[in-house]
């Protein structure tokens, strides 16, 4: 392969675009004669509205209109979308309470929109946004996961009686206990997942106009198809197509870019009632209290082993905290999402696990880098690590004895999911190599001279990737033999313009430099354009590429042939070129042929551009998986942890371009350790987010990291024609384990054996001195 | 963020003129605090007077045996001054702590210090030196300076014009930092000075305190021993969520003996 072929370390060719600041974000997009929004947001979490005054910002200087739930209720605007039905064992559904685009009567979380205001410019409409004047009857709020869950916290749905959706579990809990009864050895853990505030580098924003009956609107998604839909069919009530969204350059997704939000109907809708355009740009406040959260899970589970350190049963129960409203997601992701993949890279015949989803007057939680998956292998990780110190193995002998063999691939899990392929045991190997996990003695002695505690600790995970069975790519060859890449797929952060690039020039020869990608624009999308998310591009829009071009070749091995007068059974083609005998034609060429019908076979079309519908089983996913290690100093005055060393080995499958996987690992890394150590989302007793600031909230910074290597175990995924697996989620999913590993190792000699995320210097110290405390005792 | 005035003095003079003249107006120094609570709405001035065109309150000399820094001095130009490094390093490593690089170019001296929050780095800066504030008025010992919370002794119509620093014998800063800001969830800064061991702390509390336990040991025996069991009472301190008051309060004694240690 060439120097842009599959498998090269490419430079990302959009770089130096979005670094000269050439990128253009939705918030690059003015219309002529635009006003600008600003939300009126509830600043109680749980409140019955008794009137809403919207008189004096009415009358405020360049107001332009004051619109409330029920105005757009009143033009016919439907609910958001939840798109998650479960029922329980009985056969009960689970509830799902509506949510309007600017809530009615009550508001449930701070955050929440009550009004809108539009005016001539930001700072007006600000300004009049906050003479809107709501009278609120306080309720008592809850934002706590346990207490929302208890009987006895504030109800947020009265008319469901209780804040848990639904107690869903995988089977009848007694078929289980009947093998964990069984057990020599039973550990059990509970465990906090902290919630965590996703915060892309670009805040939300939209602006869009109403014109010739059809509304337009720029937003960053993570592919603009289901928003069109979602927009076109609950807030506007018009076909589809006289809706149009246009995703430039997007700062960011991680899952929570996806959405259809309240804010996203509101702008669409006003555009047409005040038919004038309608901008809205979100700072980061309103980051912090409208775009979905992620995580926020509690888990107790327990792990039941025979004599040999084999699982023999595992159970677990979860409370996820949904916040005010299920999101469109929300209960799925400790159920399809991460919950029925807990198991992880370990044969585990016997499981039980039931999911309890609970309402709570906070910011929903939704798919946030991982969805789900994180919590799961977090969970089981530190089952193993529990399960070690239990039957006096070490972490990875434990982790050996359990790990699914290559011999049983394909390898169908207890909820029926089929993993193809994996090397659970080489990634081990490989990652305590690198990590000279043998030499680990040597360096805690070293550390310990200077006052400081090491630790080390590894993480396997397996993540189920995919997302959404179909979608729709297309690669249209100009007459001068470029090519350009419709793509279903939206690439916002992701690296598909240099990868597709990539791609086209492996598969058939057109240069690199010759290839342009277009994407999220729903006009010219492909028509089941799907989006990016669930580590799902490599696979869907990669295989959809391969598909097309395919067809490309088989167009113009027809088109060739005649050309060179020959047979298209006797056309070969390779590396931009078709050849039959000692003829050649360029691909090229045959582009150019193709637009000119008297070159073209009967009834043939005119053109060389083509299309590929990819439809998987829905049940059908890849199999992304790795081993993590990483090496940590507490200081154990201060509580502070320091990392040290970062092994990350990942099987992705065929790597398409190690450089921006490396990328994709690295940030995930980040983002998972900024859970583990830095991400605190707190909520008081009143609901009050009292995080609500990167003054008070910790991104992860790089003084916070140390260096990450980030190694491959290749192992190609056998159900699609690229072996790719997802690479998008692995860091986020192997670093909490391993971080929280490593540092109960620093702080064995304690007794300590896991500290709840985040673990702030605070928290670490209280529990040193808690143990030092017991000790004494 | 509501319309207002802008003026740009050419002189601390005219400042106080403008100060007086307009009751509703603010004077802004790096704008690193007061912009971001006018982009939130939580503060209206009628005027914003700007302090970045008067010359001489820019920029560090020494007299005598004190250094003198300008009040509109930014962090980034007090930790790379050579004077500073040379006479009062701890202080230059001090100003080489405070946020990010971003800050540290925009933010000041005297705004750092007029703000007085109770986590950042000057207020434990000054009191651990003994600097005296200069103001158009008068002149305010640090010792007399920080007040409580956000408090400090300035009045209205006070313009913090520079902060003299007696040049200490040594002088060592320690701080934790908190992950999001950057500021102190506790600073202490240990000085050896012509009149004494001094011991300030800042995060720790509503406003930074000078530990006098400590310096009363220290000035027996300057040693980390010294102070090892020496602790402040943790009923007075900060207790958030970020840190009890209890960690507060042992890190306190953890940072100082570790400011001690590097004498
Ligand atoms: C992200 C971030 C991180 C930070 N981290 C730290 C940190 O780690 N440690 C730390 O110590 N600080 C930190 N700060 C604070 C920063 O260093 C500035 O010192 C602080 O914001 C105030 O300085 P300023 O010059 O910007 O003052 P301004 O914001 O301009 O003014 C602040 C206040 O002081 C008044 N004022 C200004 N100048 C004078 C004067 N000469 N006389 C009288 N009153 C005056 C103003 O009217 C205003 O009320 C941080 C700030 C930010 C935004």
């Amino acid at each position: 392969m060439g120097q842009f072929g599959i498998g090269q370390p490419v430079r990302r060719k959009e770089d130096v675009r979005l670094l000269t600041g050439k990128g253009q974000y939705t918030d690059d997009v003015n219309f002529d004669g635009q006003t600008w929004a600003a939300f009126v947001r509830s600043p109680q979490a749980h409140a019955k509205i008794l009137s809403i005054d919207t008189s004096a910002a009415k009358a405020a200087p360049g107001v332009v209109g004051v619109f409330t739930g029920t105005d757009m209720k009143a033009d016919g605007v439907g609910t958001l979308i939840t798109d998650v039905e479960f029922k329980d064992l009985a056969g009960k559904d689970m509830f799902r309470p509506k949510r309007d685009f600017m809530t009615i009567d009550r508001v449930r979380f701070v955050g929440e929109i009550v009004a809108v205001v539009l005016a001539n410019t930001q700072a007006q409409a600000k300004a009049a946004a906050e003479l809107v004047m709501v009278d609120y009857d306080g309720l008592p709020a809850v934002g706590s996961t346990a207490f929302a869950a208890s009987p006895d916290s504030p109800v947020i749905w009265e008319e469901h009686g209780s804040n848990v959706g639904i107690h869903w579990e995988n089977r009848p809990e007694a078929e289980i206990d009947v093998h964990m009864a069984k057990a020599k050895t039973r550990v059990t853990v509970d465990i906090v997942n902290n919630r965590v505030v996703p915060n892309p580098m670009e805040p939300r924003c939209a602006v869009s106009k109403w014109e010739n009956g059809e509304l337009t609107m720029y937003a960053p998604t993570q592919g603009g198809r289901r928003i069109q839909q979602g927009i076109a069919k609950i807030v506007m009530n018009l076909p589809a197509d006289k809706v149009r969204i246009i995703s430039p350059d997007v700062g960011g997704g991680f899952g929570i870019r996806g959405k259809l939000y309240p804010e996203l109907g509101v702008v669409a809708w006003a555009a047409r009632k005040i038919d004038r355009p309608v901008k809205w740009r979100g700072d980061r406040s309103e980051t912090f209290v409208s775009d979905y959260h992620g995580r926020d899970q509690i888990n107790h589970a327990e792990l039941g082993l025979d004599a040999n350190g084999r699982v023999v049963a595992l159970k677990v129960r979860t409370i996820v905290n949904c916040g005010a409203y299920f999101a469109e997601n929300g209960p799925r992701l400790p159920i399809n999402g991460g919950g029925r993949i807990i198991p992880g890279v370990y044969d585990i015949e016997n499981f039980y696990f039931s999911v309890r989803p609970v309402l709570s007057n906070t910011v929903p939680t939704d798919t946030y880098r991982g969805a789900g998956r994180p919590e799961a292998n977090f969970l089981m990780e530190r089952l193993m690590d529990a399960a070690a110190d239990a039957t006096g193995l070490a972490r990875d002998e434990i982790r050996r004895r359990n790990v699914i063999k290559p011999e049983q691939f394909p390898y169908r899990t207890q909820m029926g999911m089929l993993i193809d392929s994996g090397d659970f045991i080489g990634n081990m190997d490989m990652a305590m190599k690198a990590a000279d996990w043998a030499g680990f003695d040597a360096r805690r002695a070293e550390s310990a001279k200077r006052g400081k505690l090491r630790g080390i600790g590894l993480s396997n995970f397996v993540e189920p990737s995919g997302g959404r069975p179909t979608e729709e790519m297309r690669i249209a060859v100009s007459p001068e033999g470029k090519a350009t890449v419709y793509a279903g797929t939206h690439s916002h952060g992701q690296g598909h313009e240099t990868v597709w690039a990539q791609l086209l020039e492996s598969f058939l020869g057109i240069p690199f430099e010759n290839v342009t990608l277009v994407q999220g624009d729903t006009k010219i999308m492909p028509k089941e354009a799907a989006g990016t998310f669930g580590s799902r591009s490599s696979w869907m829009g990669g295989v959809g590429l391969q598909r097309s071009a395919k067809r490309i070749v088989e167009k113009g091995t027809k088109i060739a042939a005649n050309l060179m007068q020959s047979e298209p059974e006797k056309v070969s083609f390779d590396a931009g070129v078709f050849r039959a005998g000692t003829s050649s034609v360029t691909l090229a060429e045959v582009a150019k042929a193709s637009y000119e019908p008297k070159n073209l076979p009967d009834g043939m079309e005119p053109g060389l551009d083509e299309s590929y519908f990819l439809k998987r089983d829905p049940e059908e996913f890849n199999y992304p998986n790795g081993t993590h290690v990483i090496e940590v100093e507490v200081d154990p005055d201060l509580g502070k942890i320091e990392m040290l060393n970062y092994i990350a080995v990942d099987d992705c499958g065929k790597v398409l371009n190690p450089f921006i996987v490396h990328g994709q690992v690295y940030g995930g890394v980040a983002q998972g350790i900024g859970q583990a150590m830095t991400e605190m989302t707190v909520y008081d007793d009143e609901g009050q987010l009292v995080t609500g600031s990167f003054m008070d909230y910790g991104m992860p910074r790089a003084e916070h990291l140390s260096m990450i290597d980030a190694l491959f175990n290749e192992v190609p995924c056998k159900t699609n024609d690229l072996g790719v697996k997802g690479a998008g989620e692995a860091g986020a999913c192997g670093a909490p384990g391993a971080f929280v590993s490593a540092v109960c190792d620093a702080l064995k000699g304690y007794g300590i054996r896991h500290i709840d995320m985040p673990m702030t210097p605070d928290r670490v110290w209280a529990t040193i001195q808690k143990a030092k405390a017991g000790k004494a005792a | 963020m509501e319309n207002f005035g802008y003026h740009t003095p050419a002189s601390v003079a005219d400042a106080a003129k403008l100060l007086d003249a307009n009751e509703d107006a603010k004077l802004m120094s790096g704008g690193m605090t007061l912009l971001p609570t006018l982009k939130q709405r939580l503060a209206a001035p009628s005027d914003l007077i700007d302090l970045a065109k008067i010359p001489d309150i820019k920029g560090v000399c020494r007299d005598g045996d004190e250094l003198v820094i300008g009040a509109m001095t930014t962090h980034a130009e007090v930790h790379e001054n050579a004077l500073v490094r040379e006479l009062i390093p701890g202080l230059a490593s001090l100003a080489g702590q405070i946020g990010d690089p971003a800050v540290r170019h925009r933010g000041t001296i005297g705004g750092s210090c007029a703000n007085a929050d109770p986590a950042a780095d000057y207020p434990a800066g000054t009191l651990g030196h003994g600097a005296t504030f200069v103001t158009n008025k008068r002149k305010i010992a640090a010792d007399d300076f920080f007040l409580g919370l956000f408090e400090t002794a300035l009045e209205p119509g006070e313009i913090i014009v520079g902060v003299r620093f007696p040049i200490p014998v040594w002088s060592h800063y320690q701080k934790l930092r908190h992950p999001a800001s950057g500021y102190a969830v506790v600073g202490v800064l240990v000085a050896q000075t012509k009149s004494g061991v001094r011991v300030a702390v800042t995060g720790a509390g509503p406003s930074a305190f000078r530990a006098t336990a400590m310096e009363e040991a220290l000035a027996k025996d300057f040693s980390v021993k010294a102070i090892e069991g020496i602790t402040v009472d943790a009923d007075d301190l900060n207790n958030d969520i970020h840190a009890s008051a209890a960690y507060r309060a042992h890190v306190v004694t953890v940072l100082a003996k570790r400011a001690v240690a590097a004498r």
